[in-house]
């Protein structure tokens, strides 16, 4: 049995701490919260491609490091710990998981080494507007080579290079990959309510489009990559929950009331207890993603969806009960608690809804079932 | 990151799989036993004896008294396997697991040579005399007397919630020698012949209707300063021993499985649709097999680590309060998606996927409670995994005496 990190893997977790400790503390986080034009922190986002970190998971030859899956689910769960706000999630997770994925040699051979060394950033375009999406009613629409439609909201559109873009070609659903900066690309970044990650409304009004992947699969392609972006999120939902818990602790430790610190009532200490049981429960979720994804397991639709949604509820409950924890002080804008409560928002829909992925765990593991018998 | 054994542990795998499969049938190959309780000790003894003779009994336990020292890897790997097949194990649990080890720390040598061999082949069953009716969460608050005569101890009052006391040969028993001083520092230990003159046992029905456990009164019962582990007033040290030996949980919880209830929803319907196809059913089995799969992901990083010869992380603590929790609400929600045929018991009944619902819900009351109530496990979790601060006790440093005391 060997369902741990292994010793270097945890030497590089000890390192992105260190380093997003010093160079990403949640001064600069606020930062981006208080001051509404700012789009991420640009200097955090050199530093992260500095390290390498933007290229762990592309190939050598791509001008990647190489590293391998395990490895990155490491650095989701410190990104996600710091509140780190970069683009880091649309560009690794999701655009440049479906180059690897879905490109062709000469696709890989343009991107990825832009991508490894920051010379772009690329996001995923999905959403429509609010609820669910359907794949049958999707507004954009591809012919003949040129898209036009409106994405909306858009993770870092404002910021990303290009995107890949889910729309309708014929009857069916294809991918794209589009050049966010052509003329024929409007984009203007949006409110929302987790502002250190900013999100944007992109428009296209026959933009010239590249197909990636099948032609046709669209649909079946994105959730396959939402599927292995579902478990780094889900590190990130973790580390953040685990964040979250921590500053509770600490407040509660330093915090009187009746004579007591508050960390000595059972009030407070069941609801730490139970925070600690959601975030472990998470964590131990987590890794079996994590070795799913870092060996193409069968299970790994199952293991995904699990991963995703213990660490959803998590990081919900962490980052509630924190506020909780601190009383009145918690509601203020002054402290620190409304950037968890911010963030597992945005991390909880940006995939697809708590209960999706619900849905998604139960038809995975109805297919598990009938599949063994 | 890999499932897979080490050389080591693959090997020692093997030897026990093939010692099992000579010696007995796997559980998914039998029918479901209808034997008495003394059918099943019976066999239990038996089954005991085979593995001590073929060097599968008491694994961890020293050379010396009957044991091969393994790891606490391969101690696991045992019980993976073990629990495969059809074979009672049950009623040396607590003795092996929990007395032994006491006497191997605290009984003369005299003691260990007359009892222990005993103990290991199955002779004798042990159990466990700790809590008592005003001494359950708090157990050192317990309130059975010991009061010395000549080389004896006499003992008076009552445990309660003991396993198999009733075909038990002794037991182990933590008393109150001295009422005078703070509760932790006033109790002693002994072990003790359970056929002992004045030793009573009554079983306890629970609300399952079943008895898996005792009432057991003393009055005036005689037991010998010989048998008595630690000093005078130093009961509560030796009791944390045996505490500390209560086995790492290796099972897969109790009761029904969230894989019950998909295959229960499979063959029902709500409203002419297939239940399965319903999203509140659906979400609720969601949750209930992240909460399964998270205690099995943490239960194997607990392996890792000891495979790797490392101390587990404090990790594997959230395990009891959360399987509790969730055996009682999918019991209760499989009665519920029976719909109004769910009340009906049919104890005769062959159909395993209705009645394992209602046996959790019966069931999971008494696990919620039994072995550290779900209040008590979160205080542990609170204090020693978050480092938070103990309970204000308000009995701290006062002389047991005059400590309050209510209820029965």
């Amino acid at each position: 049995m060997n369902f741990e990190f292994s010793e270097d893997q945890n030497l590089l977790r000890e390192q992105a701490q260190r380093f997003l400790r010093e160079q990403c503390p949640l001064e600069k986080v606020r930062a981006v919260l208080d001051d509404r034009q700012k789009s991420g922190d640009t200097e955090v986002w050199q530093a992260i491609v500095e390290l390498g970190w933007t290229g762990v998971s592309i190939p050598e030859q791509y001008g990647g490091v190489g590293l391998g899956y395990l490895e990155l689910c490491v650095i989701a769960e410190e990104i996600g710990r710091s509140l780190a706000p970069v683009p880091y999630a649309s560009s690794v997770y999701l655009a440049t998981e479906a180059l690897l994925r879905y490109g062709s040699e000469q696709q890989k051979e343009a991107y990825l080494p832009k991508l490894a060394s920051g010379e772009v950033i690329g996001t995923f375009a999905m959403a429509e507007g609010r609820g669910a999406l359907n794949p049958d009613k999707l507004g954009c629409n591809c012919s003949g080579g040129k898209l036009s439609g409106e994405k909306l909201p858009v993770p870092d559109g404002d910021i990303a290079d290009f995107a890949v873009v889910l729309a309708k070609e014929g009857g069916a659903t294809s991918l794209f990959l589009v050049d966010l900066t052509a003329s024929e690309v409007q984009r203007e970044a949006v409110d929302s309510m987790d502002p250190t990650r900013s999100q944007a409304r992109v428009s296209f009004n026959d933009a010239a489009v590249e197909l990636l992947g099948e032609s046709g699969q669209g649909w079946s392609q994105a959730w396959n990559l939402f599927d292995r972006a579902a478990v780094l999120f889900a590190f990130e939902q973790t580390g953040g929950a685990q964040a979250a818990l921590d500053m509770a602790r600490e407040y509660a430790m330093g915090r009187y009331a009746f004579g007591r610190p508050i960390a000595s009532f059972q009030a407070i200490k069941h609801k730490l207890a139970d925070m600690y049981i959601a975030a472990t429960l998470a964590r131990s979720n987590c890794y079996y993603g994590a070795w799913a994804l870092s060996t193409d397991a069968q299970e790994l639709p199952l293991a995904a969806a699990t991963a995703r949604v213990s660490a959803t509820k998590a990081f919900n409950e962490c980052a509630a009960e924190n506020i909780q924890t601190h009383g009145g002080m918690g509601f203020t804008w002054e402290f620190d608690c409304h950037m968890y409560y911010r963030r597992a928002k945005a991390l909880a829909v940006n995939l697809g809804s708590l209960s999706r992925w619900e849905d998604r765990l139960v038809t995975a593991l109805e297919s598990n079932i009938t599949q063994e018998a | 990151m890999n499932f897979d054994d080490t050389p080591q542990e693959a090997k020692f795998r093997t030897e026990a799989r093939a010692f099992l499969s000579a010696n007995a049938h796997l559980m998914s190959e039998t029918e479901p036993r209808k034997e008495s309780e003394a059918e099943l000790i019976t066999r239990a003894r038996a089954w005991q004896k085979l593995k001590l003779e073929n060097g599968w009994a008491c694994l961890n336990y020293p050379k010396e008294y009957g044991g091969r020292g393994t790891t606490p890897m391969e101690l696991i790997i045992w019980g993976q396997e073990e629990a495969r097949y059809d074979v009672p194990t049950r009623p040396y649990s607590i003795g092996l697991g929990m007395c032994g080890p006491t006497m191997m720390a605290y009984a003369s040598e005299e003691h260990k040579q007359a009892r222990l061999p005993r103990m290991i082949t199955g002779e004798d069953i042990w159990c466990q005399l700790f809590s008592e009716p005003g001494a359950g969460s708090d157990l050192a608050n317990l309130r059975t007397r010991c009061e010395p005569d000549g080389d004896d101890w006499i003992i008076n009052g009552q445990k309660i919630w003991t396993s198999g006391a009733h075909y038990s040969d002794w037991g182990i028993l933590v008393t109150r020698s001295d009422p005078s001083v703070p509760k932790h520092k006033g109790l002693t230990f002994f072990f003790l012949d359970m056929k002992s003159p004045g030793v009573e046992i009554c079983p306890i029905k629970q609300i399952s209707g079943d008895s898996n456990f005792n009432e057991v009164y003393f009055t005036d019962v005689r037991i010998p300063d010989s048998q008595r582990l630690g000093a005078v007033g130093d009961g509560w040290r030796v009791s944390l021993t045996t505490l500390m030996n209560e086995r790492l949980a290796v099972g897969d919880g109790h009761g029904c499985d969230v894989l019950d209830l998909v295959a229960l929803a499979a063959k029902l319907e709500i409203d002419g649709e297939p239940a399965m196809s319903n999203p509140a059913v659906r979400e609720k089995i969601a949750n209930w097999y992240c909460q399964k799969s998270g205690l099995r992901n943490t239960k194997y990083r607990v392996m890792s680590a000891l495979s790797r010869g490392q101390t587990p992380g404090p990790e594997n603590s959230i395990t009891k309060v959360v399987s509790a929790s969730m055996m009682q609400d999918m019991g209760s929600f499989g009665v519920e998606l029976m719909d109004m045929g769910g009340i009906l018991v049919d104890r005769d009944d062959n159909d395993f996927e209705s009645r394992v619902f209602q046996n959790s819900f019966m069931g999971a009351p008494g696990f919620r409670i039994a072995g550290g109530t779900d209040e008590i496990l979160r205080n542990i979790i609170a204090e020693r995994v978050l480092g938070l601060p103990q309970d204000v006790r308000v009995d701290k440093g006062i002389p047991f005496s005059k400590v309050e005391q209510g209820a029965k």
